[in-house]
């Protein structure tokens, strides 16, 4: 016999409480995203040119390799969270359903990987 | 058996095309575009690490005519889903909710959209001539 007290048990299990995480991270990670974008899309724009030598050496930077770490991080979390949400609607069967969220979170983890690791690799010249 | 289809709730097919449902499901359209762009985006810094050759490589894909079309189809997809997302934050605190003010900001938001789009490729077109 559990002796929580009813109210006890809905506040700690209350939707407001833990349902709503993914949608919150997805606002939060919208909100950062405003001006990481923005940073992204204005530093590529004000660069002299998209030539090897100019992009290598403004990314080698530690700020614009600081940001475009966070840029990568933050972007693959909101999207992940979004595709997700696509699937969950639209895929029906069980299995299927389950087969594409796996290799969906697979494929953010492998791609997400991959940028940084390559940012990092520009940062740190190897 | 019945002899003939019983009645469905009614389901996406029915309802009628307006701004609020075709902004709606543009924000979904576009966002999954964007999820294929996070792909472009992750080849085009792994070519970049790579070194000088699959950086060129990298680049002459995009610079193709299909890849200039699907830059420009991602940098609408971009542009519409940060104006329409600013749009979505603003109904999460509770603003914007009223008829008027939906279909101007929707109104706003896709011709915005589609402006800054052609101001965009406008900019580059004139710094790839000059």
């Amino acid at each position: 016999m559990s002796l929580r007290s009813p109210l006890g048990q809905v506040t700690g299990l209350g939707s407001a409480k833990d349902g709503t995480g993914d949608w919150w991270s997805q606002r939060v990670t919208a909100v950062a995203l405003v001006p990481l974008t923005l940073w992204f899309l204005f530093s590529l724009l004000t660069l002299p040119g998209l030539d090897y030598i100019t992009v290598r050496t403004w990314l080698s930077f530690p700020m614009s390799a600081f940001l475009a770490a966070l840029l990568v991080v933050v972007l693959t979390y909101h999207s992940y969270l979004g595709t997700t949400v696509v699937i969950e609607d639209y895929v029906h069967s069980h299995g299927t359903k389950l087969f594409s969220l796996l290799l969906l979170r697979f494929l953010y983890v492998l791609v997400g990987g991959a940028s940084i690791f390559a940012i990092l690799r520009v940062a740190f010249g190897s | 058996m019945p002899s003939r289809a019983r009645p469905l709730s009614p389901h996406v097919g029915i309802y009628r095309w307006q701004i609020g449902n075709s902004l709606s499901i543009l924000h979904r359209a576009t966002g999954v575009l964007l999820a294929v762009g996070l792909l472009a985006l992750g080849y085009w810094l792994v070519s970049l690490a790579g070194g000088e050759q699959s950086y060129a490589a990298a680049v002459r894909l995009f610079a193709s005519p299909v890849g200039v079309l699907f830059l420009m189809g991602w940098s609408f997809s971009f542009l519409y889903h940060l104006l329409n997302g600013v749009r979505h934050l603003f109904w999460d605190v509770g603003r914007g909710f009223e008829r008027a003010e939906r279909h101007a900001s929707g109104w706003l938001v896709f011709l915005g959209s589609i402006t800054l789009t052609l101001c965009l490729w406008g900019l580059i077109w004139a710094e790839h001539h000059s």
